[in-house]
């Protein structure tokens, strides 16, 4: 039976190397996926996860499991992305006036699709994907972070709260806001015919007000 | 209920993540609103849409540089680390308090000059009284003691004092 975080993090207190190797090996890319999303950028991204794991090992001797692992690991990573989008807020905004729209400097590397396709369909894909990232990280950050963890760490809503230190009622006015936001902003491409019959959704006609 | 009621509720909705009572709540409400339904039906397609985000993976050497980190990391932990730090402060500042402190003294403390001053017409007299003590006829002769110089008192103070007072005395004693 597979060790839980709490107890491999237990025996990292204990002095055991190998359980942090484990941890290390099944939280770095969620973290630096976290972490690429939030700051859009790679490098810092990468940068941030390490300091994470650092704060971590640091933290092993007086490590007491009073709360999930995970939501201790990524109130660290929120908190962390939040101070270095703080810190380089000035220059963002020098880069985003200079900066030609289509800069991809900044853009996380993205996976090769998985078949073959032609130069015109890169391109759709490409911009796409752009459109759909731009929208992500034009939210407000507190937004990015609660959506980021909802959709992609597909956290619980207490556990969501407790790393953005907020209520999950908050936490829910924050999840819609944010999903509202990227809405209205990805309209183009959510948005088709008025929807037919549907589980949950019964046909009808109309947009929201 | 009513549209600003299941606003706060929808995503939860669309997880699962709702009571009975509240999911039929939702439902019944979609039912009847379009607004609504439309919304929910496009957070639907938004989430499929932020799946076609690629995912990041970490670069290959990302745990050997984590490990050289943590190897650059100080031995004992880092509360510990700095306690000598302030230590040696005091100490320094101390030493230099110290210093300050030896250094100045003398010039400084108002008390200490008539002390010495006192100390001074105390030796001057013993030195003055120097001949008559070694007199061998004072054992004899008491009368010699007479030669003496009366005590001066060692709070009576400036340079002129100490020079007019053996003038008094030599013309008491005449």
């Amino acid at each position: 039976m597979a060790r839980s975080d709490v107890d491999l993090m237990l025996d990292v207190k204990a002095g055991d190397e190998a359980s942090f190797d484990l941890l290390l090996h099944k939280y770095r890319s969620p973290l630096v996926n976290f972490l690429g999303r939030m700051v859009h950028d790679r490098a810092t991204a990468e940068d941030l996860a390490q300091e994470v794991f650092l704060r971590v090992y640091r933290a092993r001797k007086q490590y007491t499991p009073s709360a999930k692992f995970t939501t201790w690991l990524f109130r660290i990573a929120t908190n962390l992305a939040l101070n270095s989008l703080r810190d380089t807020r000035h220059q963002r905004m020098e880069v985003s006036i200079d900066a030609p729209p289509n800069d991809e400097e900044d853009a996380p590397p993205r996976e090769l699709p998985a078949r073959e396709m032609r130069i015109d369909e890169h391109m759709i894909e490409r911009d796409r994907v752009e459109f759909i990232q731009r929208a992500v990280a034009s939210l407000p950050e507190k937004q990015r972070a609660a959506v980021l963890l909802h959709k992609y760490e597909e956290m619980d809503y207490a556990d969501i709260a407790k790393v953005l230190e907020c209520s999950e009622s908050a936490l829910k006015s924050l999840l819609f806001r944010a999903y509202e936001s990227l809405r209205v902003q990805l309209a183009p491409l959510v948005i088709t015919q008025p929807v037919a019959n549907s589980a949950s959704a019964p046909a009808g006609k109309g947009r929201p007000s | 209920m009513k549209c600003e009621e299941i606003s706060n509720e929808l995503i939860a909705f669309l997880d699962n993540r709702v009571s009975a009572g509240a999911r039929r709540g939702i439902e019944e409400h979609l039912t009847g609103c379009a607004a609504c339904r439309t919304r929910a039906e496009e957070f639907r397609k938004l989430s499929s849409l932020l799946d076609e985000v690629p995912a990041i993976e970490p670069s290959f050497g990302f745990n050997a540089r984590l490990r050289q980190r943590i190897a650059a990391e100080p031995a004992r932990p880092r509360f510990f680390s700095f306690i000598p730090q302030p230590r040696l402060a005091l100490s320094m500042a101390l030493m230099a308090a110290m210093t300050v402190f030896i250094v100045e003294l003398p010039k400084g403390n108002p008390v200490a000059q008539p002390a010495t001053a006192a100390v001074q017409q105390e030796d001057f007299n013993a030195i003055k009284n120097l001949g008559v003590l070694e007199n061998y006829d004072v054992v004899t002769k008491l009368g010699a003691l007479s030669e003496l110089v009366p005590d001066q008192s060692p709070v009576q103070g400036s340079d002129s004092q100490r020079q007019g007072q053996p003038a008094s005395n030599d013309d008491g004693g005449a």
